[in-house]
């Protein structure tokens, strides 16, 4: 099977511009910069069925086609780098690996909507990530890849690594930009959506570090090539994550319509010590659970969505039948609780709240009221909020409590006969 | 303009019309804590979330532009259950500490509680415990932090109106605290207002704390005399607990909307300026150290005046008359001393020179110097009426509302005092001047009569009597009425209405108005 975002991983000096170089790398730049209009470009990742793979996946081409040409504003592009959501870890391997990969993506990209200045906003915690991509972002500079005319086309581009603070929400892409701009990451009310209203009040393109990763192959092989390798719309593959019980977890690149099983199976190396799968969550902790009968769903977008999760950011925790399901939990409701960023209403105080009543349960002092209470505020919370955290709460955490609402029972104390 | 429907009812609003602006405009209340007509939106505390046909997700009406066609349902199930949730979902983590909070009985959570909540309680966990309770944080205003349900209101009017940003919300999630930067104090013009638009009782003034229970107090519409912008008040007061307090009436102002005026907004120097009205006044009118009656003290008045007008030497008398006065007021000193007495000096009292900004609060500190212009039309000025009397010149100087002393120094006052022969005080409250004086008259302060203001802004404005003048004060109107009929000029007047009618006939820029038409919010005098 053909790589594309990983194809460079493992390689001596992958992180380097000469290695980059000699697998052909900025052909791909160069190719858009003399050879073709923004507009064809655009067409072009329309044509190949990218879609957003932070885990929205939104039609990549469609969104830089929001970006209105004629607003006299500068427009911007910022790469979604705040890789926060629990099991997944595969923009780092992109970052540390081939972060060449992401700035000819970004050049391709820039030039496609007309911007001048790129931000990657980068977790504050990847270090090595930070690291790197600052390296790479120099060695462009000093070989013309990035500057005054880029690689000789009288096309400017900046580019500004920008690490976060520490909060998970910085993720959601106005948080991100509002934490960008210097302020408190508050996700913003929506419309006005980025491409109108966003970085500094301007047009922004906002894209996850793999989306964009994946533009200079695109650009290089052709739309139908991307296209076909994935399902009907939903183009290329996608870097699985796999961890928790598994015998080999790590990053996959795999088509998007491998199945679950497969992944699990044959290419995690299965459950260890012979154990029998319990749970898994498909997509990062805000996607819902699923259970053993529901894995032969293929990974796309599409198809979990229509068994009731979502494909996410590709981060596939496995649970075995060891696992305690209420423990896992009150790890993702302590998660949310800790993360939620306290605007709205329902989830600030929800999140937290729900936390402690799953750990209330978790630690035996539950009462059944408690666990009977518990659906009517989880569901409380998602749909009533700015941003998608607080459906993420209601997703997530309400997937454990219906689909294993037994284990949730037996640790429920009972209420003493009266006397 | 988009048309649409609200609970069945249409309405045709401009575009951009937010779902509440035109629910509120229908009369149809949708509840709300963060959302705040005079601030940016924010959107956070989801109780104004509604139901519009054709889109999945309800949503909040605050933000929501209005489109045309729009159908909005207010009273659904759905709205309700969701009301019902995020009331819930606030006072997860509040103390419901109603019985010592002062917020009780103005609280947006106790109110809309009841009118959309009464749902049993599902709580069984300890609350989050927040930092700071009962916490001065500048020179007015206290925060509760556990009280408070962080909709931003007050972090907005920071940023947006007074522009100073002192407060910030701190922390994550459910430990979100409410609370000034570090280093800074919630101290500007304008601290007060942050109390007025918070919906729960997380600010409280300093100043009315623990005072009284709201739902002792009566309020009464009036005009700030604190400068001459004239924002508009509400007094609010209680008569019915004299054992408390001193027997003070007044137990705080808070502003009055008005879009041409002062918005939703007040100074603070307005605000807490009132202290006066319950505190050492005036209370008798006194003849050197004798307390007199009324009938005595227009006697002594009047004949000093008709001895003098008989000898044809109305000169001899002068008249500072201060700009803390009514349109009506003015009028009656005009009637008296300008057309009774012809020849009599009449001056724009004096007043100390205050400090303004460039927001709400202005440098003249008087509510009506526009009226005196106005109405009064002086055409000598103050210092040639305190040369004269310094120089013997002057027999009877009659002061209305001045405090002379603070503006002159005693030196100059009691050289005055010592060359006229009656010196009269009518004003409020006791100051330096009434010990110059030879009669004091005790005067109604502003919340005690009925009148009008005309601000720097050429908007005349009503004030409303709040209750009785304190034991024997009257309105100044009033008292002039009596000197007058004393000297058998007796001015028809029993209402300062009345008065307001003959200003109209008399000067042409009040030609087109009555108290009718001035109504609550004043109405521009014509150029």
């Amino acid at each position: 099977m053909e790589k594309i975002a990983s194809r460079r991983f493992g390689q001596d000096n992958s992180h380097l511009l000469a290695s980059y170089l000699k697998d052909n790398g900025y052909a791909a730049a160069r190719k858009a910069l003399t050879g073709m209009t923004p507009a064809q470009i655009i067409d072009e990742v329309k044509k190949s069925n990218l879609r957003g793979l932070g885990g929205a996946g939104f039609p990549t081409g469609m969104k830089w086609s929001f970006i209105p040409a004629a607003n006299p504003k500068p427009k911007y592009l910022v790469i979604n780098a705040d890789e926060g959501e629990p099991g997944t870890f595969k923009d780092k391997y992109i970052l540390e690996q081939d972060p060449h990969a992401l700035l000819e993506g970004i050049i391709i990209t820039c030039y496609a909507i007309g911007s001048h200045k790129a931000y990657i906003y980068i977790r504050g915690e990847y270090i090595k990530s930070l690291q790197r991509m600052q390296a790479a972002i120099d060695e462009a500079y000093k070989e013309k890849y990035l500057g005054k005319g880029v690689m000789g086309s009288g096309f400017d581009i900046d580019v500004v690594v920008h690490p976060g603070g520490g909060a998970y929400i910085c993720g959601e892409e106005t948080a991100l930009l509002e934490s960008l701009e210097g302020k408190k990451g508050f996700p913003r009310l929506k419309p006005p959506f980025p491409a109108i209203v966003g970085l500094f009040n301007c047009p922004t393109v906002i894209n996850n570090v793999e989306t964009i990763a994946c533009v200079g192959p695109i650009i290089n092989k052709g739309a139908e090539w991307y296209a076909k390798l994935g399902s009907e719309k939903n183009g290329g593959n996608r870097l699985f994550c796999i961890s928790g019980h598994v015998n080999k977890p790590g990053v996959y690149e795999l088509p998007n319509g491998t199945t679950l099983r497969e992944l699990i199976y044959t290419h995690a190396g299965g459950i260890p010590n012979g154990r029998q799968l319990k749970a898994v969550i498909p997509g990062g902790i805000s996607a819902p659970l699923l259970t053993p009968d529901q894995i032969d769903v293929k990974m796309d977008f599409d198809s979990l969505k229509a068994i009731g999760s979502m494909a996410g950011s590709g981060g596939i925790i496995v649970m075995d039948d060891t696992t305690d399901m209420v423990w896992a939990a009150m790890v993702a409701a302590r998660f949310f609780a800790h993360e939620s960023c306290g605007q709205c209403s329902p989830c600030r105080e929800g999140s937290g709240w729900v936390y402690r009543n799953v750990k209330k349960i978790y630690h035996g002092h539950g009462k059944p009221h408690d666990l009977n209470n518990l659906p009517g505020i989880v569901n409380n919370i998602g749909g009533n909020t700015i941003c998608a955290f607080g459906d993420a709460v209601t997703m997530s955490v309400g997937s454990y409590v219906s689909k294993f609402r037994h284990e949730f029972e037996a640790k429920i104390t009972k209420e003493p006969a009266h006397a | 303009m988009p048309n649409l429907t609200i609970d069945g009812k249409q309405i045709e609003v401009p575009a951009g019309t937010t779902i509440i602006q035109a629910a509120d405009k229908l009369g149809i209340n949708i509840p709300r804590y963060c959302y705040h007509p005079a601030l940016p939106v924010s959107g956070n505390c989801r109780i104004c979330m509604v139901e519009v046909e054709k889109m999945p997700k309800m949503q909040i009406a605050c933000y929501t532009p209005v489109t045309d066609g729009m159908v909005v349902h207010t009273q659904s199930p759905k709205v309700l259950e969701v009301r019902k949730t995020v009331l819930e979902f606030l006072l997860v983590n509040h103390p419901v500490d109603c019985p010592v909070c002062d917020q009780a009985g103005e609280c947006k959570l106790q109110d809309y509680y009841m009118e959309h909540g009464q749902y049993d309680s599902r709580l069984a966990d300890v609350k989050v415990k927040k930092e700071k309770k009962a916490f001065s944080i500048g020179p007015t205003v206290m925060l509760d932090q556990e009280r408070c349900i962080l909709c931003t209101r007050c972090v907005r009017f920071a940023d947006t109106i007074t522009k100073t940003s002192e407060f910030g919300v701190f922390s994550r999630g459910d430990h979100s605290q409410l609370d000034v930067y570090p280093g800074k104090k919630l101290d500007n013009n304008y601290s007060g207002n942050v109390v007025d638009i918070c919906p729960v009782g997380a600010l409280t003034d300093s100043d009315f704390r623990f005072k009284c229970r709201v739902w002792y107090l009566s309020a009464t519409k009036s005009v700030c005399p604190g400068c001459s912008q004239g924002c508009n008040i509400t007094v609010e007061w209680d008569k019915s607990r004299p054992h408390q307090h001193k027997k003070a009436r007044v137990m705080r102002l808070k502003p009055r909307l008005n879009p041409d005026v002062n918005d939703y907004w007040m100074c603070d120097k307005g605000r807490y300026d009132y202290h006066f009205i319950d505190e050492n006044r005036i209370l008798h009118p006194q003849l050197n150290d004798d307390l007199i009656n009324w009938e005595a003290a227009a006697n002594t008045v009047a004949q000093s005046i008709k001895s003098l007008k008989d000898a044809g030497q109305s000169s001899r008398i002068a008249v500072l008359a201060s700009a803390q006065l009514t349109n009506e007021d003015l009028f009656m000193v005009r009637k008296l001393f300008k057309e009774t007495l012809s020849g009599a000096h009449v001056a724009l009292a004096p007043s100390v020179p205050g400090k303004g900004d460039d927001f709400l609060l202005k440098s003249d500190w008087n509510p009506n110097t526009a009226g005196v212009v106005n109405i009064l039309q002086p055409q000598t000025d103050a210092a040639q009426i305190v040369q004269k009397a310094k120089q013997g010149e002057i027999d009877v100087l009659y002061v209305l509302g001045a405090d002379l002393v603070k503006v002159l120094g005693k030196d100059a006052v009691r050289q005055m005092a010592g060359k006229v022969k009656l010196f009269v005080y009518q004003g409020s409250n006791i100051n330096e001047t009434c010990s110059y004086a030879h009669l004091n008259l005790p005067a109604s302060v502003y919340a005690e009569k009925e009148g009008t203001f005309t601000n720097m802004h050429k908007r005349v404005q009503k004030i409303n009597a709040a209750f009785m003048p304190v034991v024997e004060a009257k309105p100044d109107w009033e008292i002039i009425g009596l000197i007058s009929a004393k000297l058998g000029a007796a001015l028809p007047y029993t209402q300062a209405q009345q008065i307001f009618k003959d200003i109209a006939a008399a000067v042409p820029a009040f030609s087109e108005m009555t108290y009718e038409k001035i109504g609550d919010q004043g109405m521009v005098l014509k150029s």
